[in-house]
C-alpha cells in the first residue's frame, strides 16, 4: 500500500482576498470544489484522487479559512474569482470536480471558460432548477441537521462528527451558511440562466448522483445532462448527497475513468 | 408621561386545536393556513379594532400595532392597513407603529407614501417605527438575512429623504434603486413623523437608535437587561452630543388589570395560551431557534444582555426549546414572569405599586400596557380596558409626574429642550 500523501496547505494571495489552498499528488491537474457546508478537509477521497492526480481543493471565496468577498451576490462572482485564480496558476487542462454548492460554481465556470477545461464533474449539483421536486432549504432547518441531511444516514455522520459536532466545528458550518445565504438565497440554489450558458460547454462532463441525496433531487442531474451536451449521468448506490464521504472509492473511480488517467 | 395600548391580536379560533392550554403544539412557522377561517378573521378584526376605540375612549394616549407574518398570533400582516383605519375611526390617540419591518421592503418608496397618507388621514398623528424582523419575517417574504440590517439601514435613510428633500431627486443606493423619487404625499407633520425604534436583541440597532437620539422602546423584555440596554442607550447618546433621557425611551410589558384578584390571576394565565407569542417566555407556543437567527441576520459579537445567552446557545445548534414542551409547562413560568413583573395582574389596587416599583427602576418616559392577549376573550379586554382609564391610568399619570417621566412628545429627543406645544 502506498504511503498517505500529506497535503500542502499554501495561502494564495489574489486581488479579492485569501484563498486558502490544501493540495496534493501528483499528475494532471484536479480542482476539488467543496459543498456550501464548507470543506471537509483532505478526506478518503482527495486521497484517492492524489494517487492520480495533482489535486488542489480550495476554500471557495467566503467560505472555511479564505476571505470573504462581501461584495459577491452570486454564485457566478465565486466562479469568476476561482477563474482568475485558475488563470494565475497557468493551469490548463483542468479536471474540475465541484460536489453540491461547489458543482453550480463549477458549472458556472465550464459556461465561461470550458477551454480550460479537460473534465468537468458535477456531483449532486445544485444551480439548476429541478424539474421535480425541491432542493432542501437549509434556512428551514439547523445548520446542523443541514450536514446530517448531506450523509446517506445518521451513523455515517455521527461516524466522522460523532452526536454532537464540537462548538468550533457547529461555528464553521454556521458561517458557510451565512456565506451561502449572501449569494445564494434568491432564486434559492439555482439560476435562470445557467441551462442555457451549458449549452455552449463542450468539455466532456460526468453527472453524478447519490441513490439517497435528500438535498438536492435527482431530476436536478438529469437536467444538467440534458443541458450539457457532452455529459452522462451516474447514480450511485448506497450514497447521499456527499458522494464523496458515503462512497468515496466509487467516485474516485468514476472521476479517473471519466478523465481518461485510468 | 405617554401611556400607549399594545396587543399582538392573535387569531383565535375555539375550533382549531391550536387554541387554550389542551390544544396541539403551536409551532414556529410550521403550522399551515388551511384552516384559516376569514369569517373569523373579519370578527377578531373588528373585534380589535372596538378594543382600539374603547382605549381611545378610556385615555390612553397611543395605539401601538405591531406585524408579523405567516403566524397566528400576530394578525398584523399589513399593519399599515389597521393603521390607516385607526387613523380614520379615532381622534386623538396617537397611532404607534412599531413597526414595520424595513428589511422586507423591495420598495421603501411604497412605504413612505403609505406612512404619508397614514400620517394626513390621522391629520399628525402618526409615530412611525423602524424593526428588523424575526427570523420568520425574512423567511416569510424571502429577504436575504445576511443584507438585514444594510438594508434597514438604508431603506431609513431614503425614507427620510423622500419626506423631506422635495423631488424629484435619484436614488443609487446599494440595495435600493430609483430614478424617480417625488412621491404625491407629503407627511403631515414636519419635517416628518416622529420615528422610535422598538428592539429585542440587537446592541447595533440600540447604538444606531443612540446615535441617532431616536426614541427606543424595549419590548417585553426582562427589567434587569432592559436596564442595562437603557443605560447603554444613554451612555451613546449622550457621547453623541444628546442629552438623553426618559423622553428617549419607553418600555412595553404585559399588564392586565381585573376586577379581583382572582379573575385577574385566571386571565393573566391566558397571555400565555392558545396563539400567543411563542417566541416569548413562558407561552404555549414553542420557537424553532434556527428559523430566530438566520445566518447572518444579527451580528454575533453584538447581542443584548436581554438575549445574549439564549441566542448565543441557541446559534449553535438545537436547546431543549427545540422539543415540543408539555402544555403544562407554562404554568410555573408564568409565576416567574409574574414574579419578575414582565407580566403584572391584579385589581388597580395590587397593580398599581408594582406598576410603580417597574417605572421607578426603568424610568421610561413612555409605556405601552400589553394586553388582551393569547387566549383572553373580547370581555376580557374590555374590562381591563374600563379599570386601567377609571383607575389605572391617573395613578400612573401622577406617577409619572412624580417621578420626573417625561415623554418624546413634551422633550424633544434630539435636543432635550421641551417641545413647544407640549408647553403651551
Amino acid at each position: 500500500m502506498s504511503r498517505p500523501i500529506v497535503p500542502a496547505e499554501a495561502t494564495l494571495e489574489l486581488p479579492a482576498g485569501k484563498i486558502r489552498l490544501l493540495s496534493g499528488g501528483d499528475g494532471p491537474a484536479l480542482l476539488v470544489l467543496h459543498h456550501d457546508v464548507g470543506s471537509f478537509g483532505w478526506t478518503p477521497f482527495h486521497e484517492a484522487l492524489a494517487g492520480r492526480f495533482s489535486v488542489d481543493a480550495p476554500d471557495m471565496p467566503g467560505f472555511g479559512q479564505s476571505d470573504r468577498p462581501d461584495w459577491a451576490r452570486h454564485p457566478r462572482d465565486l466562479a469568476i474569482l476561482l477563474l482568475q485564480m485558475l488563470q494565475d496558476q497557468a493551469l490548463q487542462q483542468v479536471t474540475l470536480v465541484g460536489l453540491g454548492f461547489g458543482g453550480w460554481i463549477a458549472a458556472e465556470m465550464a459556461s465561461m471558460d470550458h477551454g480550460r477545461l479537460r473534465a468537468l464533474v458535477l456531483v449532486g449539483a445544485m444551480g439548476i432548477r429541478p424539474p421535480r421536486g425541491e432542493i432542501l432549504d437549509q434556512m428551514m432547518t439547523s445548520h446542523i441537521d443541514y450536514v446530517k441531511a448531506g450523509f446517506r444516514d445518521e451513523a455515517e455522520f455521527e461516524r466522522h462528527f460523532s452526536a454532537e459536532p464540537s462548538p468550533e466545528q457547529a461555528l464553521a458550518w454556521d458561517l458557510n451558511r451565512e456565506m451561502t445565504a449572501r449569494i445564494a438565497w434568491k432564486p434559492y440554489m439555482f439560476s435562470h440562466q445557467l441551462p442555457q450558458l451549458l449549452r455552449g460547454v463542450r468539455t466532456p462532463s460526468l453527472v453524478v448522483w447519490g441513490r439517497e441525496d435528500a438535498v438536492v433531487p435527482l431530476s436536478c442531474g438529469e437536467a444538467y445532462e440534458a443541458a450539457l451536451p457532452h455529459s452522462r449521468l451516474v447514480v450511485v448506490e448506497n450514497a447521499g448527497h456527499f458522494v464523496e464521504m458515503d462512497q468515496p472509492a466509487a467516485l474516485a473511480r468514476l472521476i479517473v475513468e471519466h478523465s481518461g488517467e485510468e | 408621561m405617554f401611556i400607549g395600548y399594545f396587543t399582538e391580536r392573535p387569531y383565535q379560533d375555539p375550533h382549531s386545536g391550536y387554541f387554550g392550554a389542551t390544544g396541539k403544539p403551536v409551532m414556529d412557522l410550521a403550522m399551515s393556513n388551511a384552516s384559516y377561517d376569514p369569517k373569523l378573521g373579519a370578527d377578531l378584526y373588528h373585534r380589535y379594532f372596538d378594543e382600539k376605540i374603547y382605549a381611545e375612549e378610556m385615555g390612553f394616549d397611543g395605539l401601538m400595532l405591531n406585524e408579523h407574518h405567516s403566524t397566528p398570533f400576530c394578525m398584523g400582516g399589513v399593519m399599515n392597513a389597521e393603521a390607516a383605519i385607526l387613523a380614520r375611526i379615532t381622534q386623538r390617540a396617537k397611532i404607534v407603529l412599531l413597526g414595520n419591518v424595513l428589511p422586507l421592503w423591495d420598495d421603501p418608496l411604497w412605504l413612505a407614501e403609505d406612512l404619508a397618507m397614514i400620517d394626513m388621514i390621522s391629520r399628525g398623528r402618526l409615530v412611525t417605527g423602524w424593526v428588523r424582523g424575526t427570523g420568520r419575517e425574512s423567511i416569510a417574504h424571502n429577504a436575504a438575512s445576511p443584507y438585514n440590517w444594510e438594508r434597514f439601514q438604508e431603506a431609513h435613510d431614503f425614507i427620510v429623504k423622500a419626506w423631506t428633500t422635495p423631488g424629484p431627486f435619484r436614488w443609487e443606493g446599494e440595495h435600493y434603486q430609483y430614478r424617480y423619487v417625488n412621491p404625491w404625499a407629503w407627511p403631515y407633520q414636519q419635517p416628518h413623523p416622529p420615528i422610535w425604534i422598538p428592539g429585542v436583541i440587537s446592541r447595533n440597532t440600540v447604538k444606531w437608535a443612540a446615535e441617532r437620539a431616536l426614541p427606543y422602546v424595549m419590548l417585553a423584555t426582562d427589567m434587569e437587561p432592559t436596564k442595562t440596554s437603557f443605560d447603554y442607550y444613554h451612555e451613546v447618546a449622550r457621547e453623541n452630543g444628546h442629552k438623553s433621557g426618559t423622553q428617549n425611551i419607553a418600555y412595553l410589558w404585559k399588564v392586565h388589570v381585573d376586577e379581583t384578584e382572582e379573575l385577574a390571576e385566571a386571565t393573566a394565565l391566558k397571555y400565555v395560551q392558545g396563539p400567543s407569542n411563542p417566541f416569548l417566555e413562558g407561552n404555549q407556543g414553542i420557537v424553532r431557534p434556527f428559523i430566530q437567527n438566520l445566518p447572518g441576520m444579527t451580528s454575533r459579537t453584538n447581542l443584548l444582555p436581554t438575549i445574549v445567552n439564549r441566542a448565543a446557545a441557541q446559534a449553535r445548534g438545537q436547546l431543549p426549546q427545540d422539543a415540543p414542551k408539555a402544555p403544562g409547562d407554562m404554568f410555573g413560568t408564568l409565576d416567574s414572569q409574574l414574579e419578575r413583573m414582565t407580566i403584572i395582574t391584579g385589581t388597580p389596587e395590587t397593580v398599581i405599586p408594582k406598576i410603580r416599583h417597574v417605572l421607578e427602576y426603568l424610568r421610561p418616559g413612555s409605556v405601552f400596557f400589553w394586553d388582551g392577549d393569547g387566549a383572553m376573550t373580547h370581555d376580557d379586554a374590555m374590562r381591563s380596558l374600563r379599570l386601567f382609564g377609571e383607575e389605572v391610568l391617573p395613578a400612573v399619570r401622577e406617577i409619572g409626574k412624580e417621578l420626573g417621566l417625561q415623554s418624546s412628545f413634551e422633550v424633544d429627543p434630539m435636543t432635550g429642550e421641551p417641545v413647544p406645544e407640549a408647553v403651551s
